[in-house]
Formats: C-alpha cells, sequence, structure tokens
C-alpha cells in the first residue's frame, strides 16, 4: 500500500517538476546566532510561487526564526547574527543596500496571537496603505473592502467598519489581521501557527483562507500541528534541532520520507 | 466510628480559636484603613470650617493685605498656575522624550542602566536639594536674577522630570510588543511605529503620571524658598522674568501673622483654594488613568 502511494506520489512530483515552478525566496546556507548560540545550521530551501510552505518540527527546532529571517523581524532583536543568503527574487535580502523597511513591505506577517491595532476595523485595514502614503479616503474604502473580501471577513463585518477591531471573535480578529497584511499587497505572506490560538470553526477558516489566498499570494507558514500542515502545505519543511531534516512535497513528505527522523516525527513517535 | 459527628466536634478542634484571631486581625486593618481616611477627613472639616465666611470670590481676585478683609490670593495663585503650566510646557517633551529614548530607542547597555538608575534615584531626592540645584545653576552659573517665573519653573521642572520620565516609562512599556511588531511588520519605520501605536495607547498613562507630579509640584515650597520667590507680592506676575509667589509660599507667609483673622481665617482659605486646585488636578488624572484600564481591559 504504502508501495503504491509512494509511486502516485512520485508522478506527482515529476509533474510539479515539469511546470517548472518559479522560486520567490531561496534559502542559501543559512546560519542563524542568538548571541553565541546558533539557532539555524546551514539552511537550504526554497519557496515557491503562489504555493503555500508549511514549516514543521518540534519546539525550539527553529521553525519560526527561520520564518523570521523571511522577513528580517529577528533583526529587532539584540544580538543576533545571520551567515549564509536568503535570496528573494535572485537579491540577498540581507545586501548592506536593502532596507528592511522596504523589505516588510513585500513580505508581510501574520503573528501568532491575533493582534489588530486598538483602532476601527476600517483603520486596522488601512493602516499600512496610510503609513505608505496613500490618504485619499476612497482609495482607502476600496482597499479595505478588497482586503477584507480576500480574507472572508467583509460579509461579517461591513456594516460595522467603524467598530473598535477589539470587539471581533478571536478567528475574525486574526482574519483582519491577514486583511491588514494583505491590504499593502505583499507578494510574500509569513504566518507563525497563526490558528494555534484559535478554536477549531476558526481555526477551518484560516485554513480555507490559507488555500485562497496562494492564487494571489506565496504563503509560508508555521506550525506545530501536522495535520494542519498537511492539509494546507503543497511543500513542507521539517525542522529538527536547527537543521531543516528534510524538505519536499507535503505528499511526498508524508507519505514517503526520506529520513527516519522525519517518518518518527509525522508517526508521532516524538515532538 | 466511621461518620464523625460535625456538629458536636466544636470542643476539640481549634476553630473557634483561629475564628476569633481572625477577628482581631480584621479589626487592625479596619482600623489601620480609617486611621489615614479619618485623619485627612478631620483636617479638610477642620479647614474648611475656619475657611468659611472668608472664602469668596474677593478673595480669589484681591491681592494680599494687612488687613484680613482685605487680603485675598490673586498674585499668588496667578504665579503657582504661570509656574506650573510653564513647567508642564518644559517637563512633558522633555520626559516623554527621555521616556522615548529609554524605552523604544536605546539598546540594552551599561549607559542606559546607568541612566535609569540615576533617574529612579533623582526621583527621591529630597525637594530642597532642587532648589540649590535651581540656585546654583540658574542664578549663580547662568547669572539669571532670583525669584523670577523661569527659574521657578526650571527648578521645579527639575523637581517634576524624573517622576514624568519614569511614569512615561511605565505606560510605553505597557504597550504591548505584538502591537509593535504588528506595525513593523507591515513595513513602517521606527518613527511611525511610535507614533501610531505606542504614543497613542500610552498617552493616557503619560498624562496621569504627569499631572500628579504637576500636583505634587503645585504644593512645593523648598525649592521655590531656595530659589529666591516672594512670600508675598501685590502685583501678579506679567512675564517670564518678572518676581512672583506662589500658593504655598503666601500661605506659610499668612500663617506666620500673629493676628487671628489671619491664623484661623485668611490662611485656611488660602490652604482650601489650594487643595481644590490639587485635588482637582489628582481627579484629572484618576479620569485618565480609568480611561487607560477601561481600554487595557478590552483587550
Amino acid at each position: 500500500m504504502i508501495e503504491l502511494d509512494g509511486t502516485i506520489m512520485k508522478h506527482n512530483e515529476r509533474t510539479e517538476t515539469e511546470q517548472k515552478l518559479d522560486t520567490v525566496i531561496n534559502v542559501n546556507e543559512l546560519s542563524f546566532y542568538y548571541g553565541q548560540t546558533q539557532a539555524l545550521f546551514n539552511i537550504d530551501m526554497r519557496i515557491y510561487k503562489n504555493r503555500v510552505t508549511s514549516i514543521i518540527g518540534p519546539s525550539g527546532c527553529g521553525k519560526s526564526t527561520m520564518l523570521r529571517c523571511f522577513n528580517r523581524m529577528n533583526d529587532l532583536i539584540e544580538g543576533t547574527q545571520v551567515e549564509g543568503r536568503i535570496l528573494l527574487n535572485d537579491k540577498n535580502i540581507y545586501d548592506k543596500d536593502i532596507d528592511p523597511v522596504r523589505l516588510r513591505r513585500h513580505i508581510g506577517m501574520v503573528f501568532q496571537q491575533p493582534n489588530p491595532f486598538p483602532k476601527s476595523i476600517f483603520d486596522n485595514v488601512a493602516y499600512g496603505p496610510r503609513m505608505f502614503g496613500t490618504h485619499n479616503r476612497e482609495k482607502l474604502q476600496e482597499i479595505t473592502e478588497t482586503s477584507l473580501k480576500k480574507a472572508a471577513l467583509w460579509d461579517e463585518v461591513k456594516d460595522r467598519l467603524h467598530k473598535s477591531a477589539l470587539s471581533l471573535s478571536g478567528g475574525q480578529q486574526q482574519r483582519l489581521c491577514i486583511a491588514r497584511a494583505i491590504a499593502v499587497e505583499p507578494e510574500v505572506i509569513l504566518m507563525d501557527e497563526p490558528a494555534s490560538a484559535l478554536d477549531p470553526i476558526a481555526t477551518t477558516f484560516i485554513e480555507d483562507l490559507i488555500d485562497e489566498l496562494k492564487k494571489n499570494y506565496t504563503v509560508v507558514i508555521v506550525t506545530h500541528n501536522m495535520q494542519q500542515a498537511g492539509r494546507v502545505g503543497d511543500y513542507t519543511a521539517f525542522f529538527l534541532n536547527g537543521y531543516l531534516e528534510e524538505f519536499d512535497t507535503t505528499e511526498k513528505l508524508f507519505l514517503n520520507p526520506a529520513s527516519k527522523k522525519t517518518a518518527d516525527y509525522i508517526s508521532g513517535r516524538f515532538g | 466510628m466511621a461518620v464523625k459527628d460535625i456538629a458536636s466536634g466544636a470542643a476539640e478542634d481549634n476553630i473557634r480559636k483561629e475564628r476569633i484571631k481572625g477577628i482581631v486581625f480584621q479589626v487592625f486593618c479596619v482600623i489601620a484603613a480609617l486611621f489615614g481616611i479619618v485623619s485627612l477627613g478631620a483636617l479638610l472639616i477642620y479647614v474648611i470650617y475656619e475657611a468659611a465666611g472668608w472664602l469668596d470670590l474677593e478673595f480669589i481676585t484681591n491681592t494680599p493685605s494687612r488687613f484680613a478683609e482685605k487680603a485675598g490670593v490673586r498674585p499668588p495663585l496667578l504665579g503657582s498656575a504661570f509656574v506650573i503650566g510653564l513647567v508642564a510646557l518644559f517637563s512633558l517633551p522633555l520626559g516623554v522624550g527621555s521616556a522615548i529614548y529609554l524605552e523604544e530607542y536605546s539598546k540594552q547597555s551599561f549607559f542606559r542602566r546607568f541612566i535609569e538608575i540615576n533617574i529612579a534615584n533623582l526621583a527621591g531626592v529630597p525637594s530642597i536639594v532642587y532648589g540649590l540645584l535651581g540656585l546654583g545653576l540658574f542664578v549663580s552659573t547662568f547669572g539669571m536674577p532670583h525669584g523670577i517665573v523661569l527659574v521657578g519653573a526650571f527648578t521645579l521642572t527639575l523637581r517634576v522630570l524624573p517622576i514624568v520620565i519614569v511614569s512615561s516609562q511605565e505606560a510605553i512599556k505597557a504597550v504591548p510588543d505584538l502591537q509593535r511588531h504588528a506595525s513593523l511588520g507591515l513595513g513602517t519605520t521606527r518613527w511611525q511605529m511610535i507614533r501610531t501605536v505606542v504614543l497613542p495607547e500610552a498617552v493616557p498613562g503619560i498624562l496621569t503620571g504627569t499631572i500628579i507630579a504637576l500636583a505634587n509640584a503645585m504644593g512645593e515650597t523648598a525649592p521655590l524658598i531656595m530659589i529666591g520667590a516672594a512670600t508675598t507680592m501685590f502685583t501678579s506676575p506679567h512675564g517670564l522674568f518678572s518676581s512672583f509667589s506662589a500658593m504655598p509660599l503666601q500661605i506659610y507667609a499668612w500663617s506666620d501673622f500673629p493676628q487671628s483673622e489671619f491664623q484661623h481665617g485668611v490662611t485656611p482659605a488660602a490652604i482650601v483654594v489650594l487643595l481644590i486646585i490639587i485635588l482637582s488636578m489628582n481627579g484629572i488624572a484618576v479620569y485618565f488613568r480609568n480611561k487607560f484600564y477601561q481600554k487595557k481591559r478590552q483587550k
């Protein structure tokens, strides 16, 4: 049975390769240090355009650190150091001439805890565009409506756009944060365990949304929930102790892992 | 005996004894709580009782006089208002600026810890020392005339600055990092993030701390004596360089008068005026603080 599945997967894998997927992000021998402690070791991986890539692994394996390297949020932590390269469309984002502020406008982020600003729903979504210099009221309304629609939240909030974002439920707040991130039209959206603070129904909403988002965006999602990685990810990267243990299509990684450790982890033998 | 009779165990256990101890302790706590309130209440009632009949509109608009019936507090009242207004103007930007620097810009370093420890210590320095500092710095070193509004305001600014900085730091620290990251993650600069996320949320806390510090400064007497402010002025201050008196100084002067009308009429009336101002400032601070916590609770 496993043998059979494996064959099917190999076939799928071939079709994917034949499509010649565009690489958006190319991680090249990346190592990362918190002070003296090395958190990532020689990572090589690719993030493909309009695909969802999941990063899984046990706590402390470096998956969130990896995610935060993509938009240089780690720069905010004192005493961190990066070696190697991360190429975004063939340009190393750690080059001296890259402004991390500009980089983050291309690579949006959704956090583990829903973190809307204590402002109105409208002001939350319009926050990014306003910060980038759009002040035209009609333009902002248009952006807000499209972003909320893309985040599958519009119907629930269209009658109360000027109510506080804090009046929304946790799941709605997280979709609002997604709307806020896509309002500035990023290329890539990073999600750091976006559903871990939500109930199962809200989680389903977010997962369906991620599937929808990949039409327009490239998504990288960190999750400790393997079922979730299996459901939403086209590609999956398994991190262990700061090393990239295995990186492949989700089907291949889950059904026919190359590494014994991967097999042990996804079958729940540790972690 | 498998089932114990729980009603008849009174003689054996210590519940009764412990309960009595508890009541004694509770009574002590109530007395402790009442002690402060009752003393303050007694003071207030006594002062208001003595001030009654003396405190009227004329008392506010008149200048000091050696005749109790004609005495009023306009010059020291305006003096206090002028000086405290300037202190607010100076200490807010300086205090909030330092707090933002310490919380948002400076890296964890020996230098930063050194500054923070010093600010915390400065908040505990006796106010008369600030008076000496003001005298030495502004009058002796910079050659400004003593007893003028500007020197008074500078000196009291030094006095309240540590308190404004520390309370602003607390208010800024209370803004969750998640909010900062939400903004920076979208690609905003640090200044945009501070302006749109940190400050709007920290302002009520900053105002609470600042207003309480200003209310304290309103009652400061020693530093103003040190810099040579007048105890009694017959004209209101009309500029930054005019001499002034302040409410606590005037109260101090009147309390020294031998006449009973001053001791038991004019002085209490002036005290009531000062208390009304300070208590309403504290009231405004409490209002801001409640607003602040209401917003926090919604999160």
